[in-house]
């Protein structure tokens, strides 16, 4: 499989890495080798196969019970009570650029551009 | 090897010594042959010692290990029950959050985050009386197989220090490999808890998936990851697994399934246990002599009137492909918050842009940047469909060869690791190489099934073996008692 | 740089476009129809976010409300909120769409400050629910627009990006709002003019108030609205390129920026331009539409099944629990108004127009006032008075019971129609009950004949010139003595019984 440079340059760019240039080689080579290899799953005929996101769904593990669709309200469903965590200062204090004050803000540089 | 310490010898077996168990802490306890802070503090003074050519710790958390000591010997002193892991010193993989200590996943990116609270797992072991020794070292964000993918230097293997623990849980079975604490926790996601098991000669096991909630275990692969234990017996592997296991309403993936007392059904008889072995693990790329070991492990069991069963699992061979595309998939959205915003590093830039790719390209290790590159490639516009939910579609049919396989048999047999453990910086340079080495682990991992690797003789004399024992979800305890009885019959040791 | 480069050209393309946008020849813009599609945002009514126990109340000091979950940190797990799950059920249901029997978070990745988990958690491929309409007014025809999907999804944190010392630097976040539940709901490209989205949103914002599902502040971002638009020649059946604007959070700048994002299509069209496909936001200081700077990649998503969560399945027993608590929805209720009460459609409509309001009406009808006089009362008095005072239904100091009471007095002629609004007045300024005002400020009718006869006795007494005019044949001077009675009587006799007292005693001699 054939991995361009501009390849790892944009998926560099979506995952938000800054790779110099001896890592975008070696990561061009790495992802074509491994993405060959992985083409092997294509000998494999999955047109009538479901994918599988979540051992847990239904029917996948079997052994949930809890989770057949007309079991009741066990959907693992969380009840609509407020509950004050109050970590906010301790998570700002060790924050990069936290402002630790009432109130309390993380900062980042100036966004201008959406 | 014995499952009650010799406790008249002093306060603690002598250094290096794995003799102490959580029943064995417990009876020392209660007859006040041993106070807890006085254990704790040997561990301390074992791992001072042991540390520094392991590296199997990267931080003590000496204020909250007191502090549960004090709380049990106070216990004692009033006479009140004991929780169930009362006083016993626990190593936890640095990718578990712990309340006021260093969390760092083994990443530069984390390098000093503290969090504000305990994951479940960790509150669970809190509550049930263990004592926290401190973080084990790992792969980075659990990404590894051997180890050397910590920011903080590798761990040296305990048996052989020039060779690797295995990974990615390879500080916490070293620690309990060399008796720098009585039980670990690790996590496992394509192999990270057998494999280091295997590879350090202790049991480590792999829960069913919703069995141990993930709350608080930083995420490398979410439909993959669990918590599990490493502990010198079966029995301790149970005992720790009944007390971190169960619903958690913090996690929504995390399953009703009771959780049985799996220490109480551990000496059940296993007469008639029907093996699955499957021939795909047997094939081309197993080391022979551990082979050789794997054959005679069944062989014991076989003697114990278990039935070996040859049974097909046609899709091993997809697995690995099946695994790194989904693992990493998960892996580059999972780790897209590590962005310096929050906590971690941060790496000033211009522009937020610049910050971000900067904070990132410094705090994250090869091997992590190269999976997210991996899984966010296979999840972009275009792809999606060959890679991620092709392999999706195949995590299907693996876990289709397991549900068809348990309709023959109970359990099934396999080598935990196609290799024992290799020496540092063998298999750094080619990481395709190093996937490959999961082959046997990562097909249980994909299945949702649960899985443990017990220690089954040593080859060259000091390289331990492991045999992994699978079951179908939630069966632990068939698992447990397979593996009690192949102890119980000198499989460690054969 | 890249950046300013391209801001600067897009400064010269905007204010061409303006330019051109106005000086289009209505009889151009009509050869062309519009076609829109809207997607509107609804943040839920919950106490608690979506995925998380922190509040989710408007209005608290930045980033109280804020836990491992909402803010991101390693480890942290979500769980969704069923009273979330609830209210967009019941949304889906009032908007008649079908609600899956399995649907499925997805994530949605991007890298921005105010997502603290590197993605949203939203749904894609398989939305809650699907297929519904909603029937909108408009020209006094009635229209139904189709609803494509309707979905559920976290919100972003803020970004406060003016009034600190350091802001030509910095952008400070405030997660509070991160994590609160929102519901998308897409139409189908069914709107064919600005005024039809008006009506949509209108219509919309009625059927989530009537529901509870959402209070609908605009100004707190609880109703937010974007918009596809695309134009094409009128008989052309494919749709043209179509462009979406954001920012459209109130209903002057929806129909504004869709007014202005049509003609500016067309003056593109007729000037033999193409559109290109893309984002543009409303800029209300302009008044215009711009083209936003994203980069292209910024559009791969990613989109992959959310592994932390378990696929929602709408349980028969959710379902019931949501239709029971399903309140008469506003076009029902406009109908039984009409066939009920025997009132006119417009006056359902008007009555209906908030469910605070359409109960309010009930309530009266069943204190015993007639329907329609409960209806002139309530969208004469009431409305006209509240409207000036700019009070909502509920803070009225007048309750339905009153209002009944009020009516009765005058339906009974215990007070005039004159005074029967005086005492309303009053009683909105203080909310005594009618009786009391009337008997306070002396509005009671006179009935009694005895008192009457005695008083017109005397005003016959008092004028006898122009008592004799009268019985000279002289018609006119009746109404005068009718007058001075009323007067002797401060007006709260009652005119008939005067009438027919006064010509008696005439007659009389």
């Amino acid at each position: 499989m054939k991995i361009t440079r501009e390849d790892v340059l944009r998926v560099a760019e979506l995952a938000n890495l800054e790779l110099t240039e001896s890592e975008l080689s070696t990561y061009g080579a790495q992802l074509a080798s491994i993405l060959s290899y992985c083409e092997k799953l294509n000998e494999l005929d999955t047109k009538n196969v479901e994918p599988l996101a979540q051992i847990l769904e239904s029917g996948a593990a079997g052994a949930d019970k809890d989770q057949a669709p007309d079991g009741g309200e066990r959907q693992h469903l969380r009840n609509d009570a407020p509950r004050d965590a109050g970590i906010i200062r301790e998570v700002v204090r060790r924050a990069p650029d936290g402002l630790d004050a009432e109130p309390a803000y993380f900062r980042v540089p100036k966004v201008i551009d959406r | 090897m014995s499952a009650s310490p010799n406790a008249s010898a002093g306060a603690a077996p002598p250094a290096g010594s794995t003799a102490w168990t959580v029943a064995g802490i417990r009876r020392a306890l209660e007859s006040r042959k041993v106070s807890a802070r006085e254990l704790t503090k040997d561990y301390y003074a074992r791992i001072e010692r042991e540390n520094p050519r392991l590296n199997a710790f990267l931080a003590l958390s000496p204020d909250r290990a007191y502090s549960q000591a004090d709380a049990i010997d106070a216990k004692i002193a009033r006479g009140e029950p004991l929780p169930p892991l009362a006083g016993v010193p626990a190593a936890l993989k640095d990718v578990l959050d712990t309340r006021g200590t260093e969390t760092t996943a083994g990443s530069r990116i984390l390098k000093g985050y503290v969090p504000p609270y305990d994951a479940t797992a960790i509150e669970r072991l809190d509550r049930a009386g263990a004592i926290f020794l401190g973080k084990t070292n790992c792969d980075e964000f659990a990404m590894g197989s051997s180890n050397e993918n910590s920011a903080f230097g590798p761990v040296h293997n305990p048996v052989a220090l020039d060779r690797v623990p295995g990974g990615s849980s390879g500080g916490s079975a070293a620690a309990v490999a060399a008796g720098l604490a009585v039980v670990a926790l690790g996590t496992d996601t394509g192999g990270s808890i057998r494999q280091p098991g295997a590879l350090c000669g202790v049991p480590g096991m792999m829960p069913t998936y919703g069995r141990v909630s993930r709350y608080g275990l930083i995420a490398f692969a979410s439909s993959l990851d669990r918590i599990g234990p490493f502990a010198s017996t079966v029995e301790d592997v149970a005992r720790v697994l009944e007390v971190i296991a169960g619903r958690d309403p913090l996690d929504a993936t995390s399953a009703d399934h009771p959780v049985p007392s799996y220490s109480a059904g551990l000496d059940a008889p296993v007469k008639g246990l029907r093996l699955g072995i499957p021939a795909e693990y047997f094939a081309e790329g197993l080391d022979p002599a551990i082979r050789q070991k794997i054959e005679a492990g069944i062989g014991l069991l076989k003697q114990l009137g278990c039935v070996p069963t040859p049974i097909a699992m046609p899709h091993t061979a997809y697995a690995i492909p099946t695994y790194y595309l989904i693992a990493t998939a998960e892996a580059s959205s999972n780790l897209a918050r590590f962005d310096g915003v929050r906590y971690g590093l941060r790496v000033p830039g211009a522009t937020l842009g610049e910050m971000y790719r900067k904070t990132r390209g410094a705090g994250f290790g090869p091997e992590v940047k190269r999976r997210i590159m991996l899984g966010t490639y296979a999840l972009s516009a275009g792809y999606y469909d060959a890679f991620y939910l092709k392999a999706q579609k195949v995590r299907t049919l693996i876990k289709g060869d397991f549900d068809r396989a348990f309709q023959q048999v109970d359990l099934i047999l396999t080598p935990t690791s196609p290799v024992t453990a290799f020496r540092l910086g063998e298999r750094t340079e080619d990481p395709l190489a190093m996937y490959l080495a999961d082959i046997y682990t990562v097909t249980g991992s994909l299945a949702g099934v649960t899985g443990i690797s017990l220690p089954c003789g040593k080859v060259c004399g000091t390289l331990p073996v492991g045999l992994q024992v699978i079951g179908p979800h939630f069966e632990e305890g068939r698992v447990l008692r397979l593996a009690r009885a192949f102890e119980a019959a000198g499989g460690f040791e054969l | 740089m890249a950046v300013e480069a391209g801001c600067y050209n897009f400064g010269l393309a905007m204010a061409r476009a303006t330019q051109e946008a106005s000086s289009i020849p209505p009889e151009v813009l009509a050869r062309y129809e519009p076609v829109i599609g809207l997607e509107t945002h609804v943040q839920l009514k919950t106490a608690t976010k979506i995925f998380c126990a922190c509040s989710a109340r408007f209005g608290d000091p930045p980033n109280r409300n804020t836990c491992p979950v909402c803010l991101g940190l390693p480890g942290a797990l979500p769980v969704l909120n069923r009273r979330a799950l609830e209210l967009a059920v019941k949304a889906a249901l009032a908007l008649h769409c079908t609600v899956e029997e399995r649907s499925r978070f997805a994530r949605k990745n991007y890298f921005y400050p105010d997502l603290p988990k590197g993605y949203q958690i939203s749904m894609y491929e398989l939305p809650l629910a699907t297929r519904g309409w909603l029937e909108i007014e408009h020209d006094g025809k009635t229209k139904r627009i189709g609803i494509t999907r309707l979905h559920l999804e976290d919100d972003a944190a803020k970004g406060m990006h003016e009034g600190f010392p350091d802001s030509d630097r910095n952008t400070y976040i405030d997660f509070n709002r991160g994590g609160v539940p929102l519901i998308e709901i897409v139409s189908e490209p069914d709107i064919r003019s600005p005024e039809e989205a008006h009506a949509y949103l209108t219509a919309l914002k009625q059927i989530l108030l009537y529901t509870e599902v959402s209070d609908c502040n605009m100004e707190e971002g609880s109703l937010r609205c974007d918009a596809n638009v695309s134009v094409r020649r009128h008989g052309e059946q494919n749709f043209g390129t179509k462009t979406e604007v954001k920012n459209l959070n109130s209903f002057r700048y929806l129909v504004h920026a869709l007014e202005y994002e049509i003609e500016r299509q067309v003056q593109t069209l007729e000037s033999g331009g193409t559109i290109a496909q893309e984002t543009r936001l409303w800029n209300v200081a302009a008044g215009r539409t711009e083209p936003m700077r994203s980069k292209e990649y910024a559009h791969d998503y990613r989109y992959f099944p959310e592994p932390d969560l378990l696929p929602v399945h709408a349980t028969k027993a959710m379902l019931a629990r949501v239709r029971a608590e399903m309140p008469e929805l506003p076009a029902a209720r406009r109908a039984r108004f009409v066939r009920d009460y025997g009132i006119t459609p417009y006056d359902a409509g008007v009555l209906t127009a908030t469910r605070e309001l359409a109960d309010y009406f009930e309530q009266t009808v069943r204190a015993g006032a007639a329907a329609k006089t409960a209806s002139n009362w309530i969208q004469t008095e009431l409305l006209r008075r509240l409207n000036a005072s700019g009070e909502e239904i509920a803070a009225s100091r007048i309750r339905p019971e009153a209002l009944a009471e009020l009516i009765a007095l005058v339906e009974r002629g215990e007070v005039t129609a004159a005074s029967g609004k005086a005492i309303f007045a009053k009683m909105f300024e203080t909310g005594k009950p009618a009786g009391r005002i009337a008997a306070e400020d002396g509005h009671r009718q006179i009935q009694d004949a005895g008192e009457i006869e005695r008083a017109c006795r005397e005003v016959i007494k008092k004028n006898p010139d122009q008592t004799a005019k009268y019985r000279a044949g002289n018609e006119g001077v009746f109404k005068f003595l009718v007058g001075q009675v009323m007067r002797a009587t401060r007006g709260q006799a009652n005119p008939q019984v005067v009438n027919e007292a006064l010509r008696r005693l005439l007659a009389a001699k």
